[in-house]
């Protein structure tokens, strides 16, 4: 089997200025930080980012890393509304707003090579018309119904975090929810998965059973061993949310100054152990 | 209908509590279906609901867990004896299949209930950028609909939103039956009063008005016309048995009475 370990800086030097990049997770839960963050010091620019977004959107808009969002809400769950994100749109950053269940389908649809699905979610909603630029589509059959046709959201690259993943990159969710992160790599031409502990392929039934392995190899082109890599979004059963530091990281939307000192602190440091350093000496 | 009996156990019926109940009503003849509540006092009244006249209710635990007993709200690490596995996916297909009925918070809502969740001011660059569409469209078109305000204003109540997250009444008839045929707005509860859409051509209407809000605080914190009755009635007592639900079992940490305006 390949070997396809790497590390966060070789994931971004396959990273592309104008890429459409997907990031697993949901709002302040399991996302891929130490890759988002790895962008965020990166010369990466307008790029195009598609997300169930949290702080790895705010995160990079806040550095000025996005050209467009793709999102259907962006929220730090305990902070209900995220605050560089919010700047950002207040800012007039190109955005397409869907909702999140029409997201899901964009990037299903990608997933199976379709130029869109039908849905009925979007119609009479502002989705349609303004916030985005999706169509309708007629029913061929009888009923001659009009739906939404729920255009595929094809990704260049995606970013996703797992508890579990072996070298060739089968991945396992240990935790409540897998999200959406199989169908962001199932839609992407580039697959990275970070992972909190790399294990031998024979030891991932042993972390847990089988239908916990919801990430193949066919679905993988880097994987990146990340301890701590979700920090400061919830990992559970692995770590849960670091409030203390998310009320820190949200309060450099008001203070351009604590921003730079929170980037030089936690965003520029490369390895996990000085990451990890920096978040327990604050 | 539950009895309607005056609680008179000297404590008082706290406005926050009309809130719940009136929540709970719109919750009704729901039968087996999934509630998503957004929000305490909605997440209070769901599991009132459920306790009480709606059994069959389902929640989960706001994860990815189908509860099938009640705990109480706010607290850390109920006791949950679990009956289903709810993930993200799973929820879109529930939503799409309309076994559901959604309580959501509305930034701004009109006349004919459309619903903004999205931004405040020009969308390509709002003033204010809310927490985004989320659901909302997907949920409107598909299942039913009830909204919660904590904070009556006249602007939360508002001529026209600014975006359309959760479809209204007017729009989803411009679409034609085939394409609405699912929409349903069955309740808005505000802390003033409770509201559906029974009046002219679908627009909001007053059911209720909880005790101690007169016609005229309503009129004053609404901007556009609301259709009424004559008589306006007062929204129902929770019965002893209710209130004790809601006090003991519930919300023993009165966490509902915070969300709420006063």
């Amino acid at each position: 089997m390949l070997d396809k370990r790497m590390t966060e800086d070789e994931v971004v030097a396959q990273l592309a200025d104008g890429m459409t990049l997907g990031i697993g997770g949901w709002a302040s839960r399991r996302k891929p930080m130490s890759l988002v963050r790895a962008i965020a010091r990166s010369s990466l620019r307008d790029l195009t980012v598609v997300s169930y977004a949290g702080a790895d959107v705010g995160l990079l808009c806040a550095l000025g890393k996005v050209k467009k969002v793709v999102f259907a809400f962006a929220s730090l769950d305990s902070i209900a509304l995220e605050p560089h994100f919010r700047a950002a749109r207040q800012r007039g950053i190109e955005a397409e707003e869907y909702d999140e269940g029409m997201l899901q389908w964009g990037l299903y649809a990608a997933a199976n090579r379709l130029p869109f699905l039908p849905t009925r979610a979007g119609l009479g909603s502002d989705v349609f018309g303004r916030t985005s630029h999706v169509r309708t589509v007629r029913s061929p059959y009888e009923d001659g119904e009009e739906l939404i046709a729920m255009p595929a959201i094809t990704l260049d690259a995606a970013i996703i975090h797992m508890h579990r993943a072996d070298k060739s990159g089968n991945g396992q969710c240990l935790g409540p929810d897998l999200y959406f992160d199989d169908l962001f790599c199932m839609a992407a031409k580039r697959r990275y998965m970070s992972c909190e502990k790399l294990i031998d392929t024979a030891d991932l039934t042993r972390e847990g059973s089988v239908q916990t392995l919801r990430i193949n190899r066919m679905m993988v082109d880097g994987v990146v061993h990340a301890p701590f890599g979700a920090h400061f979004t919830e990992c559970p059963p692995d770590y849960g949310r670091d409030e203390a530091f998310q009320q820190l990281y949200a309060a450099t939307a008001k203070d351009p100054a604590a921003l730079e000192r929170f980037v030089e602190r936690f965003v520029q440091p490369v390895s996990a152990s000085a990451y990890r350093e920096a978040v327990l000496a604050r | 209908m539950t009895s309607v009996t005056n609680v008179t156990n000297g404590t008082g019926v706290a406005r926050h509590e009309y809130c719940a109940i009136a929540l709970a009503d719109a919750l009704r003849g729901s039968g087996e279906v999934l509630v998503s509540p957004i929000g305490v006092l909605p997440s209070i009244a769901a599991r009132l609901a459920k306790l009480s006249f709606e059994p069959d209710l389902l929640l989960t635990d706001g994860v990815a867990t189908l509860m099938a007993n009640v705990p109480p709200v706010g607290v850390d690490n109920p006791e949950i004896v679990a009956e289903g596995y709810m993930p993200y996916r799973s929820i879109f297909d529930v939503v799409w299949s309309g076994r559901r009925h959604v309580i959501m918070g509305a930034g701004q809502i009109d006349r004919f209930g459309n619903q903004n969740i999205s931004a405040v001011g020009d969308w390509p660059r709002p003033s204010a950028q809310l927490l985004g569409m989320r659901g909302a469209p997907g949920n409107t078109i598909n299942h039913a609909t009830s909204y919660f305000v904590p904070g009556h204003t006249r602007r939360v109540f508002v001529d026209r939103v600014d975006v359309v997250s959760g479809v209204g009444y007017d729009r989803a008839r411009a679409l034609g039956v085939a394409a609405s045929r699912f929409h349903r707005l069955v309740r808005v509860v505000s802390n003033l009063g409770v509201f559906d859409f029974g009046g002219p051509d679908r627009s909001m209407r007053v059911r209720s008005l909880h005790p101690g809000v007169s016609w005229s605080d309503v009129e004053r914190a609404t901007s556009f016309e609301l259709a009424r009755e004559p008589e306006i009635g007062a929204t129902r007592e929770p019965s002893a048995e209710e209130l004790r639900l809601l006090r003991e079992v519930v919300d023993p940490r009165g966490l509902g009475a915070k969300e709420i305006a006063q």
